[in-house]
């Protein structure tokens, strides 16, 4: 449910850079590292609920999901966590280590080419 | 058509609060601690008994988190007078902005340390940073012991993890937890970890909780 949140920041975000652009979002694309417990469909939900009457109005979201990565203390290597099965998948070690999980960004936002305000 | 790359955080207004916090926190030497967990783990009951066992030592303020309501305001009230009640009014989680206008309205610096009691929730708080030092994550037994590996977030990113309600272990009432999995799971996601399993009700294990946080307040006031 904190997708409200995450809608309301990436609305401003948005609507800052089109005011820049002076020109209309049609799209925006997102990445997300595991740990942000993003789900897609109550974040675009959520997003549709607030663009709603605004410039932002319609803007279609793509969102990317980041696995959390991993660094073996045993044979070094880093690797892709997944948490059915918690072992490094090189020499099978259970010690291993959490690296920063990726952060919530706003990557890049798609404009129609027109000016909108002509 | 055409892209433009951006390239930033989206939750950059929480973070500039939680910066503003923490630099207001770290100035006056201050320990925040934002306390996370589901609804009913026993964080309410922690809090007042550690207040009340610590008060000679360690002077403690709660700002207290809750969708509605001031009932917690109103039972911590009972152990200290420096409790400042947030409502979120249906929000899932405190923003760091909240945190802020509370801390005003604290008497900070008559408190060497500040519990932040999060809204009961073991999901959307772990994502929102509050310029605190450190998180809490409680777990009750009687959630069961699969919550480490379903709910990693909040056990990778907590400093301590409080095992509450052990004293229902022994008490003959069927509860199929496993304290040394937990730890296991727990400490797979986060080798640093700090467990204590504990009983706020019965003061069980409280000891080594209440050591870890007079030498974390201790190393501030150096």
């Amino acid at each position: 449910m904190h997708e409200t949140m995450v809608a309301q920041s990436l609305l401003a975000a948005i609507s800052s850079e089109a005011d820049r652009q002076n020109a209309r979002p049609v799209g925006a694309k997102i990445s997300c590292g595991t740990f942000d417990a993003i789900n897609d469909e109550i974040l675009c939900f959520a997003f549709e609920a607030v663009a709603k009457g605004t410039g932002c109005e319609g803007v279609k979201l793509e969102i990317e999901h980041k696995p959390i990565r991993c660094r073996c203390r045993d044979c070094d290597r880093n690797f892709d966590f997944e948490l059915s099965s918690p072992i490094c998948p090189e020499c099978g070690s259970e010690k291993f280590e959490l690296l920063p999980d990726a952060p919530l960004l706003l990557e890049t936002i798609e404009f129609q080419t027109e000016q909108r305000n002509v | 058509m055409y892209k433009v790359d951006i390239g930033k955080k989206i939750l950059i207004a929480n973070e500039e609060y939680a910066r503003k916090n923490s630099r207001f926190l770290a100035k006056r030497k201050k320990l925040c601690l934002n306390m996370i967990s589901s609804p009913g783990s026993g964080k309410t009951t922690i809090l007042i008994r550690t207040i009340s066992e610590l008060k000679d030592k360690i002077k403690i303020g709660v700002i207290e988190g809750d969708i509605q309501t001031d009932i917690d305001a109103e039972r911590i009230r009972a152990a200290t007078s420096a409790v400042v009640q947030i409502n979120t009014n249906g929000s899932c989680h405190l923003s760091a902005a909240q945190v802020c206008g509370a801390l005003e309205n604290l008497p900070t610096d008559d408190l060497d340390l500040i519990f932040i009691e999060n809204v009961g929730n073991l999901v959307c708080p772990s994502a929102f940073e509050l310029g605190e030092a450190g998180k809490i994550v409680v777990l009750s037994v009687a959630e069961g012991d699969d919550k480490p590996a379903k709910y990693p977030s909040i056990f990778a990113k907590s400093k301590v993890l409080l095992i509450n309600k052990i004293d229902m272990l022994g008490a003959g009432v069927q509860v199929d937890f496993d304290v040394e999995k937990v730890k296991a799971d727990a400490r797979r996601l986060n080798k640093d970890i700090e467990i204590f399993p504990v009983s706020a009700k019965t003061g069980e294990g409280m000891s080594s909780w209440y050591g870890w946080l007079t030498e974390s307040v201790g190393n501030l006031r150096l």
